[in-house]
């Protein structure tokens, strides 16, 4: 550890504020304006992280989101954040770091020593060396050795928000090109222009400029934009995501930037969704490192970083710097740090020649040159205080005897520029390889796009890069590519000798560029050295394509303040305050919340719904049924319609009739069933079940837009219009005789399957009798306004009568004791209506219906289809659960399933429902039904377990 | 995300609709009189052209309306929108399917 460091006079902080934080347990003191990883340096911490994978020591490598090793673990507890890259934190009071994948830190790791096993874990070493006795053996072990930060497990206090913004341009990244766009699309001040910078201050790498000129353009030109008021300038915003048609997705830290001190009244990150007419990208370019042995000590970093560091900041890293770049921007960069008070001691170029201009002005420096030289060799514990050069051979193939030994405790890479090129690619633009600057640059994209500056390989400078993409005639297994996910030059080789040669294969292979910062820095050296070991040229060997999120993105952001009960809207029933007081235990129902059971006193669910079972049987039920799918088709054409879209025929279905049918889809599978009402003849009401209703609208919808076209038919969802409730049971007709009515409900006047309308206690009402219980239940509709008012009407007309409500617990075992189907439940995506018993009727309908053709292919006549049937363990105590496998008669496989089980109190004995392969032929055979592990013996038998005749019904 | 032109509610983003697939299939006049290759055809041999793609969407969070569009499966560029019932246009790209 080094001491404080002071500040050169151009630093871009604010010295009159210190603040003070802490990191893995020890306070230091920052200033305003800085991040974290400036805090650091500033404050002499080289080593601030751990390697993945060999639990190597880094130090600080970069000043920006390309950062590869100075990962924290930020904060604690439920706000704790992992994996924060210290250099895009910015200080503030009471923050509190900690080093991460280390123990007990990570300046003294004993995981360290995974380092010297190196040779047994290569690229892919799970599919190798752990084979015996199997990767799972090993796996928590190598999970928890290798690795990251830990997430915390406490649900997140923070919150966070989503909004959408339009922008006739939207320029991404604030540096001196896209401030230049800014003031030029916005000049005429009518396009809205949105100018988005992912850092705490705009201004890019002017930021790291000492030149007073540019530090006044930079204060002027955002004075400028500010005045206009068709100027937008976000910043802490990274432009995450570019999709089609101009929409882009950014993540805005709004409070991250405070810390502890972030009001709660703010949200932490707010999640823009961006529409843009036009888009600028103007994402600058990152620089890359070169690759040699033991290239990731801490104390060598990306020579972008370095300036950035000296020049921004102020801080001088080291009192012996030197340079090693294979191109000319680091001899210019060298010049400018050395004139602002940062000497560079040496520049070591793997070039044989360098600009003469450049030299000459080096010299004068005082910057000891060493061209054509390779460093093959850092040493330091762990950081850096020393590097041997050795020449390279003419040709590149390999090195010269000679070695020399320079010592210096900051080591700068300058291997070439990479524009930053992810959103372009995400956009779906395409890259072309220039030779000259060994990078990839846009070259043509379909949306409306344009890129500027150093992302469209408009350097501003000539670089003459000469990339050498490994150090030739040392070992490779030193030698870092991917320094995140320690990928070495060695797994490089080994997976082109495995011939994993396309771009894709070695990425999954040996993990280059998987990492967090997804191969910001290593991308293009891998690529190099793949094309080099491959014979051929990088155009040839392509790059993979970028995906979002250019950066890793809080996933809170993307669930904002859709959590908790704001998770979905949802939907309560008319009567809702009724059922609360009765008691209710509501669940949720897709939207709908609704009462499973009503629980007396200390009564368990299933002795509730054995109580509310019996009242049913025995006396009468209430249930409320309003989520019952309810939609009206009218019109001269809606009869035929109607009889293209059910099985039946309801050609004959006359006013006042009901009939139950089913509906399916064009490959002939069931999608819904439900009543059918005529309420006149131009005028029908279909049932659906709770959650088809608006998938049979949308169905009804399709065909009428789509297919039939001309047809004076309407389609009205009145699902929610009325309210309904279902009144089962023996005693329900005295129930319903109880209230006011205007209609005959005796017996022959209304008998099951019929509707009529009439008044209810004064109200308007629809009622039908029809049947999900097995026995006689009025359906009433009212009003949904009155809803509560029916139902409490019933329930207290009800009282002499036995009458309970009852839930849809109760309601499924019923319906499952009577063999009625749940379609849903007891079909799936294969089911056809032949498999439900409908085949003769079907047979005997003339017209054409949706699906029916498909009944007829090859897979609707196979015998061996999955049919409904009834299921009934041999004994009559044991249980059965919903999922069960009916096994084949072999045992060695599934011939279907348990679809619904439940303990039938009417019965006193376990009865089910299931889809079993060629059921209908097999009643009485005896299966095996299988569930985790447990077999039980059932027998298949028709699926109606009471009242077969349906002599309740009508009684 | 794309940006959908509805015919009735104008630019809307692309989570607002549903895509229905492939348009202009028509629905055999008899399903009966049919063989299974062709009825098996019409329920799901579907083009996907690495170009334009004449398709039809719902615009389900809204106005609830059917439209025909011609959309470049490369580019994701809308071509045209177009009513459901008309021809697939003829483009200015000399491309018609």
């Amino acid at each position: 550890m080094k001491p404080t460091i002071q500040r050169l006079p151009h630093a871009r902080v604010d010295l009159s504020t210190p603040i003070e934080f802490s990191f893995d347990g020890r306070r230091y003191t920052g200033y305003a304006g800085d991040t974290l990883a400036s805090a650091l340096l500033a404050n002499g911490v080289d080593v601030v992280g751990r390697s993945f994978k060999f639990h190597r020591p880094r130090g600080i490598f970069a000043a920006g989101p390309e950062e590869t090793g100075a990962f924290v673990q930020l904060g604690a507890g439920a706000r704790g954040e992992p994996n924060a890259r210290a250099t895009l934190v910015p200080l503030y009071p009471g923050l509190s770091a900690c080093g991460q994948n280390a123990w007990p830190s990570v300046r003294r790791d004993l995981w360290g020593v995974l380092d010297r096993f190196r040779a047994l874990l290569p690229a892919a070493f799970y599919y190798k060396t752990f084979q015996w006795p199997s990767w799972h053996f090993w796996e928590p072990l190598v999970r928890r050795a290798a690795g990251l930060g830990r997430a915390p497990t406490a649900p997140d206090p923070q919150w966070y928000v989503k909004e959408n913004a339009h922008a006739e341009v939207v320029v991404v990244g604030a540096g001196r090109s896209g401030l230049r766009a800014a003031l030029e699309a916005s000049a005429g001040g009518r396009d809205r222009v949105l100018l988005i910078d992912e850092q705490e201050f705009p201004g890019g790498s002017l930021l790291a400029s000492p030149d007073p000129a540019d530090r006044a353009w930079l204060d002027e030109t955002l004075a400028t934009l500010a005045a206009r008021d068709n100027v937008t300038l976000l910043t802490r915003t990274t432009v995450n995501g570019y999709y089609d048609h101009n929409v882009l997705a950014a993540l805005e830290r709004c409070t991250d930037h405070l810390g502890p001190a972030a009001p709660a009244t703010q949200p932490r990150q707010r999640l823009w969704r961006l529409f843009a007419g036009r888009v600028v990208l103007a994402t600058g370019a990152l620089e890359r490192p070169l690759v040699f042995p033991d290239n990731d000590r801490p104390g060598i970093m990306l020579a972008s970083a370095l300036c950035e560091y000296a020049l921004r900041y102020g801080i001088v890293p080291g009192a012996e710097l030197a340079l090693y770049s294979n191109n000319d921007s680091a001899w210019r960069r060298a010049l400018a740090l050395t004139a602002h008070g940062v000497p560079v001691a040496h520049i070591v170029d793997v070039r044989r020649e360098v600009d003469d201009a450049l030299r000459q002005a080096a010299a004068r420096a005082g910057i000891v040159q060493h061209l054509g030289h390779a460093v093959v060799e850092t040493r330091g514990d762990p950081a850096l205080h020393g590097i041997t050069l050795q020449a390279l051979a003419p040709d590149g193939s390999g090195l010269l005897a000679s070695r020399k030994n320079l010592s210096c405790d900051v080591l700068a890479l300058a291997g070439g520029w990479t524009p930053t090129v992810h959103l372009y690619s995400q956009a779906g633009g395409r890259l072309h390889w220039r030779e000259a600057d060994s990078c990839f640059v846009p070259a043509g994209c379909a949306q409306a796009v344009t890129v500027v500056g150093r992302a469209v390989g408009d350097f501003g400078e000539r670089l003459n890069t000469e990339p050498l993409w490994v150090t030739p005639g040392v070992a490779s297994n030193r030698q870092w590519v991917d320094f995140q996910y320690d990928v070495t030059a060695a797994d490089i080789e080994l997976a082109v000798r495995e011939n994993y040669r396309s771009v894709e294969h070695l990425k999954r292979y040996t993990t280059a560029g998987m990492s967090i910062d997804q191969g910001k820095t290593s991308n293009v050296n891998a690529l190099g050295l793949l094309a080099g070991l491959s014979g051929r040229p990088v155009p040839e060997v392509g790059t993979t394509r970028f995906r979002p999120p250019y950066h890793p993105a809080t996933l809170g952001a993307f669930g904002g303040l859709e959590t908790g009960s704001l998770y979905q809207p949802f939907q309560r029933l008319p009567a809702h305050e009724s059922h609360l007081a009765l008691g209710a235990a509501l669940e949720d129902y897709g939207a709908w919340q609704r009462p499973a059971y009503y629980p007396r006193h200390g009564e368990r669910e299933a002795e509730a719904v054995t109580r509310e079972v019996r009242a049913v049987r025995e006396a009468a039920g209430l249930l409320d049924y309003s989520p019952l799918g309810k939609l009206e088709v009218r019109g001269r054409d809606a009869r035929g319609f109607l009889n293209r879209i059910y099985v039946n025929n309801l050609l004959t279905l006359r006013p006042g009739f009901a009939r139950y049918g089913l509906v399916l889809n064009e490959a002939g599978i069931v999608m819904d069933d439900g009543v059918v009402v005529c309420l006149a003849e131009d005028h029908f009401l279909l049932h659906t079940t709770s959650g088809g209703a608006t998938a049979v609208r949308e169905h009804l919808e399709e065909c009428l837009q789509c297919e039939w076209t001309g047809l004076d038919v309407i389609v009205t969802d009145v699902t929610t219009a009325w309210a309904t409730v279902m009144l089962s049971g023996p005693a329900a007709r005295s129930v319903l005789s109880a209230v006011p009515t205007d209609l005959d409900l005796d017996r022959e006047a209304f008998p099951h399957m019929q509707f009529r309308t009439g008044h209810f206690a004064g109200v308007p009402c629809r009622v039908l009798r029809a049947s999900f219980t097995g026995e006689v239940s009025f359906e009433l509709s009212v009003p949904a306004g009155y809803g509560r008012a029916a139902w409490e009407a019933l329930l207290a007309a009800g009282r002499g009568h036995g009458l309970l409500p009852f839930g849809l617990e109760a309601l499924m075992v019923l319906r499952t004791e009577k063999g009625y189907l749940h379609v849903g439940t007891d079909t799936d995506g294969t089911t056809m209506p032949q498999d439900l018993g409908w085949g003769r009727a079907i047979e005997r309908q003339e017209a054409d219906f949706i699906g029916r053709r498909s009944l007829d292919l090859a897979v609707g006549r196979d015998p061996e289809r999955r049919q409904f049937t009834g299921l009934e363990p041999l004994d009559p105590a044991a249980r059965l659960s919903d999922g069960a496998h009916v096994l084949t008669p072999d045992g060695s496989a599934s011939a279907g399933y348990v679809t619904s089980a439940c303990y039938s109190p009417t019965l006193g004995r376990t009865v089910a429902l299931g889809l079993v392969a060629g059921a209908r032929s097999r009643r009485g055979e005896v299966v095996k039904a299988w569930f985790a592990g447990e077999t039980v013996p059932v027998r298949l038998v028709a699926p109606a377990f009471y009242d077969p005749e349906g002599a309740r019904l009508d009684d | 995300m794309m940006r959908i032109e509805c015919p009735c509610c104008g630019l809307r983003s692309e989570d607002e609709f549903r895509c229905g697939g492939e348009s202009h299939i028509a629905r055999p006049a008899e399903p009966a009189s049919v063989d299974d290759e062709t009825w098996a055809a019409y329920l799901y041999l579907r083009e996907n052209p690495k170009g334009v793609h004449f398709e039809r969407w719902h615009h389900r969070y809204g106005c609830g309306q059917w439209f025909n569009v011609a959309r470049d499966l490369v580019s994701h560029e809308l071509v045209a929108v177009y009513p459901m019932g008309a021809g697939k246009p003829q483009l200015d790209r000399g491309e018609r399917a």
